[in-house]
């Protein structure tokens, strides 16, 4: 019976739900992405209160430049929907087509992170904006950096998925597996469009 | 196990017994006593409480002994199987509509009440004019509190002097961590924040008296000792405090020879921290009227040995002669012996610029006055013309009523 | 087993115990774990009041007082109070809703594990710099400014031992929502399942808020962050709103699963099913949800202003509804029974009226206003007391005596169990009934010292005399385990005469618990058979082979890495190699637990026969 978990054929409609451990995976990583909102939302909280408190140092519309943001924000979304297609060759039971896509979304997501590591850089170096500038700098780079290393994190997880799973097709045992990574990874993606907006926007604009 | 609900009885008799022993604590320090219109206020709003939640235990404790005494497992009939009833629509409801109407019943003064507490708008003398509000900025500090009157110039720490029945409007804030002002005989307490979120209330003592006050948010070690003094005096002792507070300048020389040396000294050693007079300075305790403390810092015992320790141990002591751990006053830079350090006791203890002092918040003379002698005239009209918008949307309500003023208070309140 | 693992040599138990993922054991794990912290916290708790005994006492220093205070409040509510909950909630839950095991025994382990090497952290604090010392709450920023690395410890100990109690929490919600035997509906579940389940519910929301908190004490204290830094525009403020978001539900996590202790208690011991079950039900989902809305009651002093102190007050208020449902059930379950008082049945008599107390005094301090007085004093001193002991802990040991059979198959000493109760409880009026007065006289929480002439003597003496009774039972408490252990005389599966799932398994149960899946034909699904069938509950599979997941040491690996993380995050300079180190460890060893196949094994329906436990292994 154990066999069975890694047999690649015969795989049912949905394979990351078709075991009693599958749906566990499944149902408690929802679960996880509830406790994780509430993270953000308590880290959105605390830099909407700090927002504005930049004791000496530069305010968010001195620093922030929306071109880059914007780019990373398509950069990201993009990577979500090239997931959506990853998960949709793993439900056509395609390793290789699945594989090619995981790769692209992860290519995808070092841009992104690229990007950012260059817009911190850029922020300490030119507006002299490092961590321990203003309650506000504080604030900024723990919520931004919150999202990067859940980022950073998801690309480890994804790229040790696929590099597990090279040499063999999809089965019910790391289907749930490929599942839930795609899951985490449409929540950063969902994170990323709040702090694009109320980071970003509402810093450049109020 | 008959001895069950008699056991319980008997320890609750026990501390029922207790509490009538001991009285309701010191009178200057109970909240159960109280001698402050905040005070009072809460006083009423917790007897209403305990009255409703008395009435729900008693409910709850009757079913209780019932039910255990009428429903033991019988012992001639141990298999008796009980009828598994599911619930009773009718009883649930009545347990869940009780309990909202109750807390209606105290919902609705906590609101009002907490909206009362929170008002600072100036008072309104009988003729519906607005006065002067007395403005105090309490700072708070590890383990001291400075107290600034704001538009007098009269700055003093440890001993807040106020008049009795006439509302003083605090402003308070901290210098370092958060501390919390608290004189349970006059009034509720209130967090002392660091800078950013001031907060500001109102104290209103309605009888002379020396009250305890104590920090009420964990600040440190020395957290426990960080205890302050509320003298309320009457109006017309409270102005002329203020009037001899005012005249202090801190270079009148003492009338001993070994007082002089240590003004000496002390404004050698001590000046850049303490100061004498209504100086703005608050790296360490307004010493304008030392002279006239009841306790030294706070909790110590008032004597020359106990100064001259807390000098030459700037506060913090080896153990077995602990005084306040962790105090702030270390970084301070001098180098005196205990000769010096006496005369400079000796300079402190006479420094009682004021005839007003405790005793005279013990005594039973009372010295009317509307303070209105500190308030120089062209001050009051600016704040006339701030305060005209709220008085004119009050007058209404003012004109239909000859009540006394503390009624009228509460209407505006409202 | 127990049984076997005894005869199996010290070295083997322990690994065993190491490598477990089997629900039931790390159910003993936790209980151990939990009851030594307990210990740890009454040993605190008895300094603090031996301090107390006297006016301007001087027993211990200052600085230690407040090391002592505030690592007896995070031991209680962290490392003892929760631990112990997880302990039952492990032994019994998965038994009540007729699983074999949780929905994910591996992270079940790995939480366990988290949440010793966060207290053990925690605690190490006291030999290497003096423990945390800015209280449980932590407010900044004194907590900046505390000196030595007290505090990192508890920002760092608590991060740890948080990750496990929220994985903790999703396994347990997963389990009652995926796990449920055939017939096992949510309105048939027992009430310790209901309250265990919402309980995990509240964790999982809470705790992410604490996890923020903790990180930002760190970031400010550690990496030079300046979210609470007045001059740096920080706002101290938001450390007191992250904390309560999350605190405030922590006492129903804490009181929850106490309710559902003493509804299966009460319901047992009176013979009856439980009185408006369903109204139980929909009471401890409001009081879960209300729970999230009142945090700000614990703020009421700090100046938010009149317009939310009223609404927190009232929303505060409304939480005595569903507690007031909860507290006539009970009663009315007992209406008409057939009251049997055995030592589990006597906490739950001795809950009612003191929960009703620190009910009361709950509604008093809603009360925005009046709360001006209550706040910060010994009165509220007293009011969470009469919730957390009268409530959490009386049930924990309830919970306790009532499973201990099922969990250890051996029965504790009844007698010694009513003279435990009856000191503890008495100690617990004496020491707290008086703390009301103490705070409505003018007494300040968090004092080192109290003035004498002010008072408060009397009842600070009362209050340690009190303290004493309290430590006395639970001396006889451990010395009844301590005996009834020693004799390990067996009882039966079904001792108290039970009425749920659990009791229709052998005491201790088959590491597989069911041999075949049970089918679940009502509310008490043991009572219906005992009343309606033959008293066997009917299976609802053939008999069949059992796929069981492997024992795993990764937990632990990972676990401990985090710790030794810890203390170079903390030291940093040279000690970054420790950080280096040990986040290496729980990475590596997440690469392995991934990288590794792990399909459990199955158990042959052949050996299940004469199978009577010869271990977990694979």
């Amino acid at each position: 019976m154990a066999d069975d978990m890694l047999k690649s054929t015969n795989l049912p409609q949905n394979p990351e739900r078709a075991t009693l451990e599958g749906r566990n995976k499944f149902m408690g990583f929802w679960f996880f992405l509830g406790g994780e909102t509430v993270l953000f939302a308590s880290l959105f909280g605390t830099f909407l209160a700090l927002r504005n408190s930049t004791a000496e140092g530069p305010a968010a519309n001195e620093v922030f430049g929306l071109e880059l943001v914007f780019i990373m924000t398509m950069v990201l979304l993009t990577s979500s929907l090239t997931s959506v297609y990853a998960m949709y060759h793993m439900k056509n039971n395609d390793p290789k087509k699945m594989q090619l896509w995981l790769g692209i979304t992860v290519a995808l997501g070092f841009v992104f992170l690229g990007f950012e590591i260059y817009e911190f850089y850029h922020y300490v170096n030119h507006y002299e904006f490092g961590y321990s500038t203003s309650a506000f700098s504080s604030a900024f780079y723990t919520l931004v950096g919150f999202h990067g290393a859940h980022v950073a994190f998801g690309l480890v997880w994804i790229i040790g998925l696929m590099i597990r799973n090279a040499k063999r097709g999809v089965n019910l045992y790391n289907a749930p597996k490929f599942y839930i990574a795609s899951l985490y990874w449409h929540f950063i993606d969902v994170v990323w469009v709040f702090i694009f907006t109320v980071v970003y926007l509402m810093g450049k604009v109020g | 196990m008959k001895g069950w609900m008699s056991k319980f009885k008997a320890s609750f008799a026990l501390v029922v017994l207790a509490l009538v022993l001991s009285g309701c604590g010191d009178p200057f320090l109970s909240a159960l006593q109280p001698k402050g219109e905040g005070a009072g206020m809460i006083y009423d709003l917790m007897i209403l409480s305990i009255v409703i939640m008395l009435f729900v235990f008693a409910v709850v404790m009757v079913i209780y002994a019932f039910v255990i005494y009428k429903y033991r497992q019988k012992k001639d009939d141990p298999d008796y199987i009980p009828k598994q009833t599911e619930g009773n629509h009718a009883l649930e409801t009545l347990w869940t509509v009780i309990p909202i109407i109750l807390l209606l019943i105290l919902a609705v003064p906590t609101v009002q009440y907490t909206f009362a507490l929170a008002d600072t708008s100036p008072d309104v003398n009988e003729e519906g004019e607005e006065m002067d509000s007395i403005w105090i900025n309490v700072t708070g500090a590890q383990y001291w509190w400075h107290f600034e009157y704001e538009d007098l110039e009269v700055s003093t720490s440890q001993e807040l002097y106020i008049p009795t029945d006439r509302r003083v409007y605090l402003s308070m804030v901290s210098q370092d961590v958060i501390h919390s002002f608290w004189v349970p005989s006059i009034d509720g307490k209130m967090d002392v924040n660091p800078t950013g979120n001031t907060n500001e209330m109102t104290l209103l003592a309605q009888e002379e008296g020396v009250y305890f006050g104590k920090c009420a948010e964990l600040c440190g070690p020395s957290h426990s000792l960080m205890d302050f003094k509320v003298v309320a005096v009457s109006p017309g002792e409270f102005e002329q405090w203020v009037q001899d507070m005012q005249s202090v300048t801190g270079e009148e020389t003492p009338e001993s020879q070994t007082a002089q040396e240590g003004q000496e000294l002390f404004n050698n050693n001590c000046i850049g921290c303490h100061a004498i007079g209504s100086s703005p300075n608050k790296t360490g305790p307004n010493l304008t009227n030392f002279g006239d403390r009841e306790e030294l810092a706070g909790v110590f015992d008032y004597n020359k040995e106990n100064i001259i320790k807390w000098i030459q141990t700037k506060g913090v002591g080896e153990e077995g002669d602990r005084m306040k751990p962790g105090n702030r006053m270390t970084d301070a830079q001098y180098d005196l012996t205990d000769e010096e350090a006496g005369k400079i006791a000796e300079y402190l203890m006479q420094l009682k610029p004021s005839d007003i002092n405790p005793e005279n918040a013990r005594d039973t003379s009372y010295q009317d006055s509307d303070l209105s002698s500190l308030f120089p005239e062209e001050e009051e009209s600016e704040e006339d013309s701030e305060g005209d918008e709220e008085s004119s949307e009050e007058s209404e309500d003012e004109g239909n009523e000859e009540e006394d003023q503390q009624e009228d208070e509460e209407n505006n309140e409202e | 087993m127990s049984t076997t693992a005894r005869k199996a040599g010290f070295g083997a138990t322990l690994w065993d115990y190491l490598t477990t993922v089997d629900h039931k054991k790390i159910g003993i794990l936790y209980l151990i774990g939990g009851f030594f912290f307990f210990l740890l916290g009454g040993l605190e708790a008895m300094l603090i009041r031996i301090q107390l005994i006297a006016p301007d006492n001087e027993f211990i220093s200052a600085q230690f007082y407040n090391e002592v205070l505030t690592m007896h409040g995070t031991t209680m509510i962290f490392l003892a109070a929760m631990p112990l909950i997880f302990a039952l909630m492990n032994a019994v839950l998965p038994l009540q809703i007729g699983a074999r095991d949780v929905a994910f025994p591996f992270v079940n382990a790995l939480g366990f594990w988290l949440f010793f090497f966060g207290g053990v952290m925690l605690n190490v604090s006291w030999f290497v710099t003096g423990a945390p010392d800015a209280g449980w709450t932590a407010y900044a920023p004194l907590s900046i400014f505390s000196e030595g690395h007290g505090v990192d410890f508890y920002a760092i100990g608590l991060q740890i031992a948080g990750f496990g109690t929220l994985m903790g929490g999703i396994n347990f919600i997963v389990t009652v929502v995926n796990m449920r035997a055939p017939g096992m509906t949510y309105m048939r579940m027992p009430l310790f399942t209901w309250t265990a389940f919402i309980a995990s519910v509240l964790i999982l929301f809470a705790f992410p808020a604490l996890t923020v908190g903790l990180f930002l004490l760190t970031f400010d204290r550690l990496f030079g962050a300046n979210f609470f830094d007045p001059s740096m525009g920080g706002n101290v403020i938001i450390w007191e709103h992250l904390f309560w978001i999350f605190g405030h539900p922590e006492v129903y996590i804490l009181i929850l699963p106490a309710f559902g202790v003493f509804s299966e208690v009460i319901s047992t011991f009176a013979k009856k099913r439980l009185f408006g079950y369903s109204s139980m039900v929909f009471a401890t989902v409001l009081i879960a949800f209300l729970g999230f809305m009142v945090w700000a009651h614990h703020m009421f002093t700090v100046g938010l202003g009149p317009i939310a102190n009223s609404i927190f007050a009232v929303a505060t208020m409304a939480i005595a509804v569903p507690t007031g449902i909860k507290i006539f059930n009970w009663l009315f379950t007992l209406w008409g029974g057939s009251i049997r008082l055995t030592s589990p049945m006597v906490f739950a008599l001795g809950f009612i009226p003191t929960f009703t107390i620190g009910g009361m005094t709950g509604v008093m301090l809603a009360s925005a206003a009046a709360d001006f007085q209550y706040h910060d004093s010994y009165f509220v001193v007293a009011h969470f007391h009469y919730v957390i002991v009268g409530g959490t802990v009386l049930g924990i040991f309830a919970g306790i005596i009532y499973w201990w059979p099922k969990m250890f198959g051996t029965m504790l000493n009844e007698k010694l169990n009513h003279w435990f109760f009856w000191l503890f409880f008495i100690g617990f009026h004496l020491t707290f009934f008086v703390q009301h007065f103490l705070g409505l006289m003018g007494m300040p929480r968090r004092y080192w010292k109290f003035q004498g002439e002010q008072g408060l003597d009397l009842f600070n003496l009362i209050s340690t005399i009190g303290a004493l009774f309290m430590a006395v039972g639970t001396i006889i408490f451990i010395y009844n385990v301590i005996v009834t252990q020693t004799k390990g005389q067996k009882v039966s599966g079904d001792p108290w005469d039970g009425r749920t799932l659990e009791w229709a398994i052998p005491s201790p149960p088959p590491f597989y618990n069911f041999k075949q899946e049970p089918l679940v034909r009502g509310l008490d699904p043991l009572w219906v058979e005992k009343m309606e069938g033959d008293g066997k509950i009917k299976p609802a599979e053939p008999l069949g082979d059992i796929h069981m997941p492997n024992r795993s040491f990764v937990p632990f690996v990972m676990s401990l890495g985090l710790f030794i993380a810890g203390f170079g995050v903390m030291y940093q300079g040279g000690y970054w190699i420790l950080a280096v180190i040990g986040f290496a460890i729980t990475a590596g060893s997440m690469l392995y637990r991934s990288f590794k196949d792990d399909l459990g094994y199955h158990v042959h329906k052949e050996d299940l026969e004469d199978e009577e436990g010869d271990g977990s292994n694979g």
